[in-house]
């Protein structure tokens, strides 16, 4: 199956010059039924089906498990593969960063000044991004794309990966807030600290200044809505209506226990709806988080211990303490030289530290769209949802297996061929290699 | 204050000894005899010899005679020293007092900025800014007397000064601390040379790193030795020629750490010199190899105080390292003198001078000796800097330096009176000169009635009245000015007596008002001096301890060092990377470091038997590209720094090391980073947790070199480049003048080698074009990998064939497989790496498979302190991206990077006589869910998951102890600072964004 993909892509692709990828189209929408049988399904909410069926129509999934295959029904053999949830990507910069390293003109993820409440990211989600199809071929079909910023960051949205421009992708528009919380860590600054400059003063002092501005912001928007009629259209103060009347959520970026349980204070104040995002160290409070409710988009599991004494696999053995205590809580992969293309493997290696498989599943697809506030459209591989699935020669989660062989968003068949494999297959022609 | 310091010099100038024959005076002559007689003291002449009730003769500033039998000359003033203790005044061999050392700009070093190629130094001096041999503290030297004044009022007389800056600062000089003209305080005018690897103030880019300043300092050596065979070419060269006027003075080094220390003396053992070593405080985690250098030492004395742990969140950031470093620091000195090392102390630059005399007693407290403690304020220093003729213990004929304290100075509440210097008296506790303690004899008479009292005064002047009640009396005392006052009777609201009078020749007389208002006179005298209260000296078993040294000296460190063992693996599944493949049900015994047999049902007495069923044996991770285990990576202030040498700036103590055992690494070659085309000397190192810097370095491997194309040499990020060369082109014709020069090097040292210059950088490229060193280039795209071939292979006409051992990172490399192979390269990449920079817009995921097959040496390697602990994972990716057999995958990790480091006959694969090299892994090593469990190096086992998991519930209980000691210290009204992180250094290439974590700062040095 999949040789034979790939054979056909490497015939249409002879020939092309190395900035290719231009004849890679989304997909047409899904006409039809198409169900996938005799297949491993593994659902995203913990459970797995064997010798099952998953059948789906005009993009929805109309039965999961022992299915009849419809008359007329295309029908794609599942034996011996995985069928799981397309993954989420909860947060990221996918098309607001192209190349981020000398290329100032690639770069549109972090506006400037302090509060930029109103700017949104989904105006400058570049569907042409050459990642994109990377992040495909391994498995992720929605991402979360956020701006970055001083304080207020701006407004994020959710997109599906497979699109001709930024409104056919949007998936749920404007979904949440962006904050970066100000670290409260009284740095000293290492060794180089006099080559490198940085804040007079006390830090702490400086933060708290901070978050100050911020509760005063919402007091202020709060105010606002109150008023008749307004002397000026505040844009700033207009943005955040959805998170006073619920629609949106707060994202708040935040590593240090201090940052997370400022950031619970502030969402409790104003009764917003909370997601910390980083967590870095939510695991010292993970039954405190659990107790309020309060989700976590964790970082990356791919990094350093924060402190030379904790334990060498901390950030590996993160996740299962979080779940441990009952937290709900997802995966990203934020490393910025593989450019998010190794979620599942985020995902594997929280498996490999104490969550179960199905568990780790659920990090990377349940769980982030319940977090980002579109669990009844996906995340699962149930009746009623978009069809964005994946199947998959081996296990997903363990790189030396994990190929992907076909991938459907909202039920249409997407491409899995991009810029590299392009490239693959032009230099496989030169040299001849099978 | 101001007027007392002045008014304070003229009394002494007005008393003075000095006569400065040249100067003119105005006004008339005031010359004295200056001859002083103290007696009845308790002398300390040198750290041996105390002589009991003892006299001190000093004539115009000098030591007449000491003894207990000892002529007072009928001039002398007789100073009655009853009960009083005489030292000599101490000596401090490292300051830079008076000595107008230049303001380091706020700013300090900008890598940012327009590199400044040259020395801004006018005049006929050396190339490098930070080379000033030429520069002699005693011309800037002027007396400074408010920090004189804190000097003496810690009991120094002399000091040793120098210009604190640059990396060869020149020479300082020894001065006295007395309030004089600069004429007669200096000693010494150029005492010794001094030396360190901080460039100080100087602007000028090179050296941008501490390998650099280390190559720096190498090539002066050899310049001055060049420059003493007159080379035409080089004309006058100051500096050049200071340097070697001032080879046969002593030579100070500032090193301020156990490793630096270990550093500079390897560059004096290299010259055949020896450094005086300015050794910082945390020499006792590393004192067996202080010791075994043989050099003498300065220590100071400023332990760190306890942080404000209070706030459990701010604790949570504080390293166990540093709690424990804490804890431990006062026992530095205590363990220099158990080693048997020679060393001095220096109270300059403490952060609270003030603490200097707590602090040397806390040194004691916590096992130093006393004899040790006094040699190391006296004669040391004062033979360190050469001045024990005139200084250092008291003797005829020496400089009258010396104490007059209360008691013996380590006792904790020893004060010092009076520092004498040069004959001259400076008021230090002056108030402490008299001792009032006893009881008195107080007559009133109040209009004719006379009333006695008994006063009974402590040390402190509390008192008591005692009459017909026992009441609290308030006494003061000014120089020889009395006031008393105490409550005419108990009970509150009584009125108080005054009496106010002048103490003479004992006898206490005034007069004074009674409770009413009226007039009263009053005398007191001694009738029973106070015992003097012996007091109780803590010994030094008391200091309880909870911290133990660890190698190395952080919270995951050992108390023992892990050792060689026999180790017998049983019933593995062995991935042998040989033709064998993979083996099951397979044994594996290590014996004396090196894999020793390989079969089934092997025994082997005495052997650590571990059972591997279920397991994967496999050789240990090699990780091509790596940049940890430095202090610092880059020396990016020009476009060729073949000369520095990232094995002379080790850290044997970078966490990383371990966590990258924990991922089954055993060897990593520690590059150099990208800042520049030719970079330095990298180093392979084996990951022995506990070792030395020098422990680290792979024993005979050959040595290798990095080279960087593209952009980062071009500083393509940079916004004001003005370093050549800023396009690809210019990069190439780096490369082909830096051989071109090479060669020219090694005709003219063949054909001179007396008299050619030994150039570091040069000579560096000479080895490479003679096949001893070898490259590993840091590449992109298909242009320059090309060029940088064809540039090399243009040397073949002369008959070279050196070429380009490795590309690393090479992402393009797919594209010229084909010219890899046949120049020879191997290619050292990242499994997934893309769109991180414009060079690398065409990386693919399946360039490493493209190449494997082209028949490169394909390697994967991390360049990345987290993503090296998963480079087993990293190979997987290959068998997921271009289909690489399983075998061949891990071989990129391991046999094919020990290949590229022509380390294959060592290590790489399961082969009896390799080096016991390995790792059991709980899973196929190439899955997602494989763990280490032990990871073992040269026999030893580095790495054990499950004492791993011990060690880090012991961390825990060990911060919690320190935490709660911290505490108390808060409590106790201790100081205190705040606790700031502890922060995680990382070093990084240049090249990419390294994977964060919450306290990390990055050092990219990024020029």
């Amino acid at each position: 199956m999949q040789k034979k993909y790939l054979s056909i892509f490497a015939l249409a692709l002879l020939g092309l010059t190395a900035s290719a990828q231009d004849n890679v189209y989304p997909a047409a929408s899904q006409k039809g039924v198409t169900i996938i049988t005799h297949t491993t399904v593994h659902v995203g909410n913990g459970t797995t089906l064997t010798d099952a069926s998953v059948a789906f129509e005009n993009g929805k999934i109309i039965g999961v498990g022992n299915v009849a295959v419809p008359a007329g029904a295309t029908v794609i053999d599942g034996t011996g593969k995985q069928v799981y949830p397309g993954l989420i990507l909860p947060t990221s910069d996918l098309g607001l960063r192209e190349i981020s390293s000398g290329v100032r003109g690639s770069n549109d993820y972090a506006e400037i000044g302090e509060n930029n409440a109103n700017i949104r990211s989904i105006v400058a989600y570049n569907t042409d991004s050459k990642i994109i199809g990377v992040l495909r071929e391994n498995g992720i079909l929605l991402a979360g794309v956020a701006p970055q910023g001083e304080l207020i960051e701006g407004q994020a949205s959710v997109v599906q990966l497979d699109a001709w421009n930024y409104e056919d992708a949007a998936y749920k528009m404007d979904n949440g807030l962006y904050i970066n919380m100000p670290s409260l860590m009284p740095r000293r600054g290492g060794r180089m600290a006099f080559m490198r400059p940085g804040p007079g003063g006390d830090p702490v002092k400086a933060a708290m200044e901070k978050i100050e501005t911020l509760k005063q912001f919402f007091k202020d928007a709060k105010a606002y809505y109150q008023e008749k009629t307004h002397a000026a259209n505040n844009l700033k103060l207009e943005a955040v209506r959805g998170l006073f009347d619920g629609k949106q959520k707060l994202f708040v970026r935040a590593n240090e226990v201090k940052q997370i349980l400022l950031a619970m204070d502030l969402a409790t104040s104003f009764g917003f709806k909370l997601v910390i995002v980083g967590g870095t160290e939510a695991y010292q409070i993970a039954d405190l988080l659990a107790e309020n409710n309060v989700p976590v988009i964790l970082d990356r599991q791919h990094a350093l211990p924060s402190m030379e004494d904790d334990d060498v696999d901390q950030p590996y053995k993160t996740p299962a303490v979080l779940q441990k205590a009952g937290v709900l809580f997802c995966l990203n992969d934020t490393h910025d030289q593989s450019r998010f293309r190794n979620l599942a493997f985020n995902a594997g290696t929280a498996a490999t530290y104490g969550l179960t498989k199905e568990q780790a599943l659920s990090a990377v697809t349940l769980n982030a769209a319940k977090i980002l506030g579109i669990e009844d459209k996906t995340g699962t591989i149930e009746a009623g949802k978009d069809a964005n699935l994946l199947i998959v020669n081996g296990d997903l989660l363990d790189m030396k297996s994990s190929v992907i062989g076909q991938a459907f968003i909202q039920g249409r068949n997407v491409s899995l061929d991009n810029k590299c494999k392009q490239l693959y297959n032009r230099y496989k022609h030169k040299y001849q290699l099978k | 204050m101001r007027r007392i310091i002045l008014s304070l010099l003229l009394l002494v100038i007005g008393a003075t000894a000095f006569a400065q024959e040249s100067f003119p005076i105005n006004g008339v002559r005031d010359v004295r005899t200056g001859v002083y007689a103290f007696t009845n003291a308790t002398i300390i002449q040198n750290e041996k010899t105390k002589i009991e009730k003892g006299t001190l003769v000093i004539k115009q500033g000098k030591i007449v005679a000491v003894g207990v039998t000892v002529e007072i000359p009928k001039e002398a003033i007789i100073v009655d020293c009853n009960g009083k203790f005489i030292y000599p005044s101490f000596v401090d061999p490292l300051t830079d007092y008076g000595a107008n050392t230049p303001k380091r700009t706020a700013a300090g070093f900008n890598f940012g900025a327009a590199a400044q190629f040259g020395s801004n130094k006018a005049g006929a001096y050396n190339w490098n800014q930070a080379i000033k041999p030429e520069v002699n503290a005693v011309e800037s030297f002027s007396t400074d007397d408010a920090v004189a004044m804190s000097f003496r009022n810690n009991g120094y007389g002399v000091v040793f000064t120098h210009v604190k800056d640059g990396i060869a600062r020149g020479t300082g000089a020894v001065v006295t601390l007395a309030s004089t003209n600069e004429n007669n305080s200096i000693l010494k005018s150029k005492a010794a040379q001094v030396f360190s690897f901080d460039k100080g103030t100087s602007t000028q880019s090179y050296p941008s790193s501490l390998m650099g300043s280390i190559a720096l300092l190498r090539q002066t050596y050899l310049d001055a030795k060049w420059y003493a065979t007159k080379p035409a070419a080089e004309g006058v060269n100051l500096s050049l020629e200071a340097f070697n006027a001032n080879a046969g003075l002593p030579q100070i080094f500032v090193g301020d750490d156990k490793w630096s220390t270990l550093r500079a003396d390897r560059i004096a053992k290299e010259f055949g010199t020896q450094y005086i070593i300015r050794g910082g405080d945390n020499g006792y985690q590393r004192i067996d190899e202080l010791a075994k250098i043989k050099a003498s030492y300065i220590l100071g004395l400023d332990f760190p105080v306890a942080l404000d742990v209070e706030d459990a969140n701010d604790a949570r950031f504080v390293s166990l390292a540093e709690m424990k470093h804490w804890e431990l620091a006062p026992t530095n000195p205590a363990a220099f003198e158990k080693a048997g090392i020679n060393f001095s102390f220096s109270a300059a630059d403490m952060r609270d001078g003030k603490q200097f005399l707590s602090n040397l007693r806390k040194a004691v407290q916590y096992g130093l000796s006393e004899t040790k403690a006094l040699e190391a304020l006296t004669k040391t220093p004062a033979q360190q800097i050469g001045v024990y003729d005139q200084v250092g213990s008291l003797e005829a004929g020496k400089l009258a330096n010396f104490l007059i304290t209360t008691e013996p100075i380590f006792n904790s509440n020893t004060k010092i009176i009076e520092n004498w210097i040069q004959g001259n008296k400076y008021d230090v506790n002056a108030s402490e000169w008299n001792n009032f303690a006893g009881k008195y004899k107080l007559t009133i008479n109040n209009a004719g009635t006379k009333t006695d009292y008994t006063v009974e005064i402590k040390k402190d002047l509390s008192a008591n009245v005692i009459g017909v009640d026992t009441l609290s009396a308030k006494i003061s005392v000014s120089e020889s000015l009395v006031k008393i006052s105490f409550p005419e009777k108990k009970g509150r609201g009584a009125e108080s007596i005054r009496l106010s009078g002048v103490i003479a020749s004992g006898a206490w007389n005034g007069f004074g008002t009674d409770a009413k208002g009226g007039k009263l006179t009053w005398s007191a005298s001694l009738t029973a001096p106070a015992t003097a209260v012996v007091e109780e000296k803590k010994a030094a078993e008391t200091v309880k301890l909870i911290s133990k040294v660890t190698y190395p000296f952080v919270g995951l460190g050992n108390e023992i060092v892990p050792q060689q063992e026999t180790i017998l693996i049983k019933n593995a599944t062995v991935w042998t990377n040989e033709k064998e493949g993979n083996l099951q049900n397979t044994d594996v015994l290590l014996k004396a470091g090196k894999i020793s047999k390989i079969g089934k049902g092997l025994t082997e007495a005495g052997a650590r038997v571990i059972d591997g069923t279920g397991k994967y044996l496999s050789p240990g991770i090699i990780d091509e590209h790596s940049h940890i285990g430095a202090l610092s990576i880059n020396e990016g202030a020009q476009s060729t720094t073949a000369e520095v040498r990232v094995g002379d700036n080790m850290n044997p103590e970078d966490i990383n090391i371990y966590r990258q055992l924990s991922g089954g690494v055993t060897s990593s070659h520690i590059l150099h980073g990208s800042a520049n085309t030719i970079g330095g000397q990298t180093q392979l190192i084996k990951l022995r947790w506990g070792t030395t810097d020098e422990g680290l370095k792979f024993a005979g491997a050959d040595p290798f070199i990095k080279f960087a194309l593209g952009e980062n040499v071009k500083r393509t990020t940079s916004t004001n480049n003005n370093r050549f060369p800023d396009t690809r082109m210019g990069v190439e014709e780096v490369l082909t003048d830096a051989f071109d020069k090479a060669v020219d090097y090694q005709k003219a040292m063949k054909a001179n080698p007396t008299t050619t210059r030994r150039d570091l950088e040069l000579e560096a490229l000479t080895e490479i074009m003679n096949k001893k060193r070898f490259i590993t280039c840091h590449s992109y795209v298909q242009t320059e990998i090309t060029y940088a071939m064809r540039a090399i292979e243009k040397f073949n006409a002369q008959g070279y064939d050196f070429n380009i051992n490795t590309f690393t990172h090479i992402l393009d490399g797919y594209k010229v497989a084909d010219k890899m192979k046949k120049h020879g390269s191997s290619a050292a990449t990242f499994s997934d790496w893309f769109a991180y920079k414009t060079e690398v817009t065409d990386a693919i995921a399946y360039n490493a498979a493209i190449m494997h097959n082209v028949g490169v040496n394909t390697v994967i390697n991390s360049d990345d302190a987290e993503m090296a602990r998963r480079l087993n994972q990293e190979a997987g990716k290959i068998v997921k991206y271009g289909g690489v057999s399983e075998e061949d995958a891990f071989k990129m990790v391991t046999l094919n990077p020990a290949k590229a480091l022509h380390i294959e006959n060592k290590v790489g694969s399961i082969k009896v006589g390799k080096d016991a090299d390995v790792v059991l892994w709980s899973e196929n090593p190439l899955s997602i869910y494989a763990k280490s469990l032990y990871t073992i190096v040269d026999g030893t086992v580095y790495f054990d998951r499950e004492k791993d998991a011990e060690r880090s519930k012991q961390i825990t209980a060990e911060r919690t102890k320190l935490i709660q000691k911290m505490l108390g210290d808060k409590r106790a009204g201790m100081p205190t600072r705040p606790a700031t992180p502890s922060t995680q250094i990382l070093l990084e290439c240049g090249d990419h964004d390294h994977n964060e974590d919450l306290n990390t700062i990055y050092e990219s040095q990024k020029n």
